[in-house]
């Protein structure tokens, strides 16, 4: 790893307790040798698992209705057709067989909508290791049916009952777990969050992304795009789809967050009603990484926002942070109105329903046709099946544009 | 590097206690009290907690402990009110989380945080968050102001990290007696004998915590080489335990005392036995 991959400009770090810098640092050596450097044919192993396990490589499918209603060519790279329904188990395969390799008994993980842990249990019960997951309350609530599948995958699910029960307190507890079961136990991060080896490394597992998405271009349109788009929460799927385009200065990122209800801050309540830490937030460190955040003035964290449980965090990973402040890329918005609409417009548009995060990525290009440029590529990070009870509940509280009303076949 | 004699000066003695509260639990009026009661009762240092929203090495009992403050209203402006009204002459460290340092003050960094503290007289800090790589700008502000800057050294600590830690530990070194999250237990580790044996080439005093509750832990860890003991959760839980209870804060504050007395005692007679048996002392404590 070179140390640009430890800090990204004036981000990342390992702002960790001392009980786990033994364990990152053994991290770091095993990310360097069996990622980096192939040792022992890991990488080899990992794509192969990814093929059969997962499915891949998975298509660039130009979306022919989205291309006439914004007049340009839209492409799609199907990340919702990855084993599991989102492009989660591109990181959490390769970190549970990472931990095979380093002898580790033990995967534990944080979620929060649900899918990086339903993609870790898939991962454990694949190669044959116990999975503990931490879920906040709130969002065991809002993704039931996640909670079912990561136990019939044989994992365990660990409320966490904290704060207000949602991504942040899952970390915070999971990194309490690794620190007191540190010798035997791989935390499988569900993001490019964390301290360093993490950012670089789960971006290193999704770069398949853009590796597929860039070749499957060039040979379909016979060129680069001139736009990636991509929603952005702690921004796994966003540097994912991003890693192979960066070096490509003629094509434009867009990193879309969650704006939530309101991109103002209710300091006396700590509450930001949005989960837009790129567009918003301030320079600060959590969980292991100096980035941006939504924060007070005093430096403590703010609760976040938004109608996607994936979303919902109140940091970013670094090297995004990083991207942004360099003008590489571009940090964007939408609320959660828009998002909802996205949702059902995909739906109906391309017969694909798109997870609710992935949804806020069509809910930017709506706002802005003119911004996209003559091949844009969106990154369909997941599919919507683990929100449909959340958006039937929120689309009825709302005036949602071209929305059906599910509910009538039951009455 | 810059050293605070308030901290060597209270490791001076036999072997010292140094008791932990989150301030401002469960409210500012009472938690001055709560503090003060820690220094009649024989703390040498107090440990004096700025609570942060996201505390990740803090078991269940400092977790709530930080909810109460921060729902108290506590800040870091008010913790350093709270620091400029506590009337005790021991010496206070802070401990915090790195995040509420480096925000604090107009200009970027650990420095506004670490003059204002030594403004009010505070001795040192510790900051769980913050391991030796990434603390050079705080150790520097440290030196600057002369305060000191309290490690943490973990179990699974050893060789060259841990010569890096104590190449920048000032005050006393924490040793954490377990791996895992703060908290009180029932018996003491025996991870902690084997973390003093590595710590012994280095003169820095070692305070050990993580799990503490009674005089005889205290008595037990101080036996097999600690120069003192840190306590926080079996602390928080008698200011836990007032609040439900809804005790009057002087009955409270007399329990500290008490407790603290307890363990204090304790240290002082681990302190006294021979010398020959010391090494032994920590497996006669292990629960039966």
């Amino acid at each position: 790893m070179t140390a640009t991959d430890v800090k990204f400009g004036e981000y990342g770090g390992q702002y960790v307790p001392e009980a786990l810098m033994p364990a990152i640092e053994e991290l770091t050596d095993a990310y360097e040798r069996y990622v980096l450097e192939n040792e022992d044919g890991f990488m080899d192993e990992f794509r192969q698992r990814l093929r059969d396990f997962g499915g891949r490589p998975l298509p660039l499918q130009r979306a022919d209705h989205l291309s006439e209603r914004y007049d340009t060519e839209v492409y799609l790279k199907r990340e919702d057709l990855l084993h599991g329904g989102a492009h989660k188990l591109n990181n959490a395969l390769g970190q549970v067989l990472l931990a095979k390799y380093m002898g580790k008994e033990r995967i534990i993980a944080e979620t929060g909508a649900g899918q990086h842990g339903t993609a870790t249990a898939m991962a454990a019960a694949h190669l044959g290791l116990p999975c503990e997951i931490y879920m906040g309350e709130r969002d065991i609530n809002r993704q039931r049916p996640n909670v079912f599948r990561m136990k019939l995958n044989g994992s365990e699910v660990n409320p966490v009952t904290t704060g207000r029960g949602t991504l942040k307190e899952a970390i915070s507890e999971t990194m309490r777990d690794w620190a007191t079961n540190v010798e035997d136990t791989h935390y499988v991060i569900g993001s490019i969050v964390g301290p360093a080896p993490f950012p670089a490394m789960v971006r290193d597992f999704h770069a398949v992304i853009s590796e597929e998405a860039r070749e499957q271009c060039k040979e379909q349109t016979g060129g680069l795009p001139d736009t990636v788009v991509a929603c952005a929460g702690g921004g796994s799927n966003t540097m994912g789809a991003f890693a192979n385009f960066v070096e490509d200065a003629d094509t434009e990122l867009v990193a879309v967050e969650a704006g939530g209800s309101s991109l103002d801050v209710d300091e006396a309540a700590g509450v930001a009603p949005n989960s837009a830490s790129l567009s918003t937030g301030d320079e600060g460190v959590l969980h292991g990484a100096r980035t941006k955040l939504l924060q007070d003035g005093d430096g403590q964290i703010l609760e976040s926002h938004s109608i996607s449980s994936g979303l919902d965090y109140a940091g970013v990973g670094p090297e995004l942070a990083h991207l942004v402040d360099e003008g590489r890329v571009r940090a964007a918005n939408v609320d959660d109105d828009a998002a909802l609409a996205a949702f059902h417009r995909l739906s109906r548009l391309e017969g694909i329903i798109p997870a609710l995060e992935t949804a806020h990525a069509f809910g930017w290009m709506e706002e802005n046709p003119d911004e996209l440029g003559d091949v844009t590529i969106v990154n369909v990070s997941g599919r919507g099946d683990k929100d449909l009870e959340s958006v039937i509940e929120e689309t009825e509280k709302r005036d949602v544009e071209g929305a059906v009303d599910v509910g009538e076949v039951f009455r | 590097m810059a050293e605070n004699e308030a901290l060597n000066e209270a490791f001076a003695g036999d072997a010292a206690f140094v008791p932990y509260l989150a301030a401002g639990d469960p409210s500012y009026e009472a938690s001055l009290e709560y503090v003060e009661a820690l220094e009649r009762g024989g703390a040498d240092v107090i440990e004096l907690g700025l609570p942060f929203s996201e505390p990740i090495a803090e078991g269940s009992t400092i977790q709530e402990a930080v909810v109460r403050s921060l729902e108290g209203g506590m800040t870091p402006e008010r913790f350093f009110e709270f620091v400029d009204d506590l009337d005790v002459d021991v010496p206070l460290v802070c401990m915090t989380y790195y995040n509420l340092i480096y925000q604090y003050g107009d200009d970027e960094g650990p420095r506004p945080f670490v003059e204002k503290a030594a403004s009010l007289g505070l001795s040192g800090f510790v900051v769980p968050d913050l391991p030796a790589e990434e603390a050079g700008p705080l150790r520097e502000a440290c030196d600057e102001f002369g305060l000191d800057l309290v490690f943490i050294v973990a179990p699974t600590t050893a060789g060259d990290r841990l010569k890096r830690i104590m190449d920048q530990v000032s005050g006393y070194v924490y040793v954490q007696a377990r791996l895992g999250v703060t908290g009180a237990k029932d018996d003491v580790s025996d991870q902690t004998g084997a973390s003093l044996s590595r710590l012994r080439e280095w003169d820095v005093p070692k305070a050990v915590g993580f799990g503490i509750k009674t005089g005889e832990h205290a008595r037990a860890v101080v036996a097999a080489g600690a120069d003192g003991v840190i306590v926080g959760s079996a602390l928080v839980d008698i200011v836990a335990e007032g609040h439900e209870a809804d005790t009057p804060v002087a009955e409270t504050a007399e329990r500290l005392e008490s407790k603290t007395h307890e363990l204090k005692q304790g240290a002082l007679a681990g302190a006294g036995e021979d010398p020959e048996s010391r090494g032994e002392s920590l497996a006669e404590s292990e629960p039966t």
